[in-house]
C-alpha cells in the first residue's frame, strides 16, 4: 500500500442519525440518498458535526443532483452555525459505484479533499457498517490518470451532553413500542446503580472462577481491577462521616428553603388576589352613595 | 386537545447538537421551529431547525424559514410548523417574550407547544426536556393585554395556571434501533458518559441559589410597589367619600337656606384613577422561582442519592483496610 492517508474521521451521532431519517424518507423507488456532510478540519482530523441530504437521481450513465439545492441548504446552514463547513459527502448503501466518482468531483470542486463517508442503511451484512474514504489521485503523470478510493479511519465522537442524550434514546430498543419517557434524575441514579452494581456481580464471578482455577488469569484484567479498587479514594473514616454529613445537611437545608419558598409563593399569591377583592369592595361601597 | 407529545430520537439529538453549540459560542438563548404532525391528541415532532441568532432583520428570519420549509419538502420532511423550542439554564426560561410568542403560534395552529431545553442540565448529564402551552385563561388574558390585577382575578390566573406541561415521549423507529446498537459498540469508552454521577454540588447550587435569591428580590420590589398602590388607591376613595359627605352636607345646608345646590362635579376629574400596576412581571416572577425551587429540590435529591452510593465504597475501604493490617 503506498501513500497511506494519515487522516482520521470523527462521526458525531446526529450526523448519523440524519442519514438514517434521510433514508426512510427516500422518494419511492429510491435506492440510495446522498447528502453533504459539513464540520471542520482540523490538521490530521474531520470532524463532521452535521449534514443534509439532497434529491437526486441515478440513470444508468449518469446521476442528476439538484446542485442548487445543496448550495442553498448550505448557504441557510451556514447563517445558523457559520464555524461549519463542507467537509465531504455521504451515501447510503455498502458500496462505491461510478456514480460516486461523479458526485465526488463535484465535491471536490466544493471543498478541498473531500471525504465520502457510506453508512450502510440496507443491512446487507446485517450490521449499519459505517465507512469513510477519501479519493487520492493516481496514475501516470502526463498520461491516464484516475482516484484511487482509499479507505481512512473513521470513528464515532460524541459530547457529553450527547452522550446523555443517547443514554436516553437507548432505552427506546428495549420497549416494545420504541417508546421512552424522560426519566427523572434520581431514577437515573438509582438506574447507574443498578447498572454498577451488575457490572461488579460480574467482575466478583470472574475473580471467583479464577481463583478457582476455572479461568486463565489474564494479567491485564488484573491491572485494571487493581486499578479499579485503588480509584476509591482512601479517606479516614472520621473525616470521611464528616464530610458526609455536613453535606447532607447542606443538601437538606436547601430543599427546606425551596419548599418554603414555595409556600411562601403560594401565600403571596392569596393575599395580593385578597386586597384586590378588597379594594373593589370599598369602591363597590362608594359608588353606592 | 393535545394529551402527548411524542418526540423522534432525531430531534432529541439535533436539539442537544444545536443548543449546546450555541451555549458554547456565547449566545445563551437560541430558538428553533419544531415540524411535524398532528394525529388526534397526539402532537408528533419529527423535524427541527434552528432560527437565526435574534438579530436586527426581522425579514431576513422570515425568509429563512420559508426557504427552509421548502427545502425540506422536497426532501419529504413533514413541513407543518407545530411549535418551536428555546434553550434555558435551570428553569430561567419564563418570559413575557416567551408567552407572547407561544400566543402567536397556537392562535395560528391550535396545537403548537413551546418545547424547553434546559442546556444547563443536560451538560451535567440529565436530559430535560418540558412542552408546555398557554392555558386557555392565559389566552384570553394575553389577547385582552391588560395585566391589571383586576383582570388577572377576573379570569382566576395564578403563576401556577400561566402554562400547562405536557408529557413527552421520544420514538425511534427500527432502522434507528439498529443504528444504536452499532453506536453502543462504537462509542469508545474514554468520551465520558459518566458526568451524571459527579460529586460536586457546590458549583451548581450556588447559581441556583443565586438565581432564586435574585428573583425573590425581585419579587419582593414589585409586592412593595403593589403594595403602595392599594394604599394610595385606599386613601383616594377614603377622600372621594369625604368630599361627596362634604358636598352632600353643603347642599342640605344651601337647601335649607333656600339656595341652589352646587352642580355635581365629575370626581373623576378632581381624583384622577392612579394607573394600576401590571401583574405580568409579579407572576412570571414568581412562576420562575416556583419552577427554580423545583428544580433545586430535584438537583438536591440525586445530589443525596449520589453521596449515599459513596458511602458503602467507602466502608469497604475502611474494612478492607483494618483487616489487611
Amino acid at each position: 500500500m503506498f501513500g497511506t492517508v494519515n487522516l482520521t474521521v470523527k462521526v458525531h451521532p446526529v450526523v448519523l442519525f440524519t442519514i438514517a431519517d434521510s433514508y426512510e424518507r427516500r422518494p419511492e423507488g429510491g435506492n440510495r440518498v446522498i447528502g453533504t456532510l459539513v464540520g471542520n478540519v482540523d490538521k490530521q482530523c474531520v470532524e463532521v458535526t452535521n449534514c443534509f441530504c439532497i434529491p437526486h437521481k441515478e440513470h444508468e450513465d449518469k446521476v442528476e443532483a439538484d446542485i442548487a439545492y445543496a448550495q442553498e441548504m448550505f448557504e441557510l446552514n451556514k447563517k445558523v452555525a457559520p464555524h461549519e463547513t463542507i467537509v465531504g459527502w455521504f451515501a447510503t448503501g455498502n458500496e462505491i459505484t461510478s456514480h460516486s466518482a461523479l458526485i465526488h468531483d463535484y465535491y471536490a470542486r466544493e471543498t478541498k479533499d473531500p471525504i465520502h463517508l457510506t453508512l450502510d442503511t440496507t443491512l446487507s451484512t446485517g450490521r449499519v457498517n459505517m465507512k469513510a474514504y477519501v479519493f487520492v489521485p493516481i496514475g501516470v503523470p502526463r498520461a491516464t490518470s484516475g482516484s484511487m478510493v482509499t479507505p481512512v479511519k473513521v470513528q464515532m465522537t460524541a459530547s457529553e451532553p450527547e452522550i446523555a442524550g443517547l443514554d436516553l434514546l437507548h432505552k427506546t430498543k428495549h420497549s416494545k413500542t420504541r417508546l421512552v419517557e424522560p426519566v427523572p434524575e434520581l431514577t437515573k441514579i438509582a438506574d447507574a446503580a443498578d447498572k454498577m452494581e451488575n457490572m461488579l456481580d460480574i467482575v466478583i464471578k470472574y475473580v471467583e472462577s479464577v481463583l478457582a482455577g476455572r479461568e486463565e488469569p489474564d494479567s491485564t484484567v488484573g491491572r485494571a481491577l487493581v486499578n479499579l479498587v485503588q480509584s476509591v479514594p482512601k479517606m479516614d473514616p472520621v473525616k470521611f462521616e464528616a464530610m458526609l454529613n455536613s453535606n447532607l445537611r447542606d443538601l437538606l437545608m436547601v430543599i427546606y428553603l425551596s419548599s418554603l419558598t414555595k409556600t411562601q409563593l403560594q401565600l403571596n399569591e392569596k393575599l395580593s388576589m385578597v386586597s384586590v377583592n378588597n379594594i373593589r369592595e370599598m369602591s363597590k361601597f362608594l359608588q353606592i352613595e | 386537545k393535545i394529551e402527548l407529545v411524542q418526540i423522534d430520537g432525531l430531534v432529541l439529538m439535533k436539539l442537544i447538537k444545536h443548543c449546546h453549540e450555541a451555549e458554547r459560542s456565547g449566545s445563551l438563548f437560541v430558538q428553533g421551529a419544531l415540524l411535524g404532525l398532528v394525529s388526534e391528541s397526539r402532537l408528533e415532532v419529527t423535524h427541527c431547525f434552528p432560527f437565526m441568532a435574534l438579530g436586527d432583520d426581522s425579514q431576513d428570519d422570515d425568509e429563512f424559514q420559508l426557504t427552509m420549509l421548502r427545502r425540506l419538502r422536497q426532501m419529504n420532511i413533514d413541513h407543518q410548523q407545530v411549535g418551536w423550542y428555546q434553550s434555558s439554564q435551570f428553569a430561567n426560561f419564563l418570559s413575557l417574550t416567551l408567552l407572547e410568542s407561544q400566543f402567536s403560534y397556537q392562535t395560528s395552529i391550535e396545537e403548537s407547544i413551546c418545547l424547553v431545553f434546559d442546556t444547563a442540565k443536560t451538560a451535567q448529564g440529565f436530559v430535560s426536556l418540558k412542552a408546555y402551552r398557554l392555558t386557555g385563561e392565559t389566552l384570553k388574558l394575553v389577547k385582552e393585554g391588560d395585566y391589571s390585577a383586576d383582570n388577572v382575578k377576573e379570569n382566576n390566573i395564578s403563576y401556577e395556571s400561566l402554562l400547562t406541561e405536557v408529557p413527552i415521549v421520544i420514538k425511534n423507529s427500527y432502522l434507528m434501533n439498529a443504528l444504536l446498537l452499532e453506536l453502543q459498540e462504537q462509542l469508545p469508552l474514554q468520551v465520558g458518559g459518566s458526568q451524571f454521577l459527579d460529586l460536586g454540588t457546590s458549583g451548581t447550587l450556588e447559581t441556583q441559589l443565586r438565581v432564586m435569591m435574585d428573583s425573590l428580590d425581585e419579587l419582593n420590589s414589585e409586592c412593595l410597589k403593589f403594595n403602595k398602590h392599594q394604599q394610595i388607591v385606599l386613601k383616594q376613595i377614603q377622600e372621594k367619600n369625604k368630599y361627596i359627605q362634604k358636598r352632600a352636607q353643603e347642599n342640605k345646608q344651601r337647601i335649607d337656606r333656600k339656595e341652589d345646590p352646587l352642580p355635581a362635579e365629575d370626581l373623576n376629574k378632581l381624583f384622577k384613577p392612579i394607573p394600576p400596576p401590571s401583574r405580568m412581571n409579579p407572576l412570571i416572577l414568581s412562576g420562575t422561582i416556583q419552577n427554580t425551587s423545583e428544580e433545586v429540590s430535584e438537583f438536591c435529591s440525586q445530589s443525596m442519592a449520589k453521596l449515599f452510593i459513596t458511602e458503602p465504597l467507602q466502608a469497604a475501604k475502611a474494612s478492607a483496610a483494618s483487616s489487611s493490617q
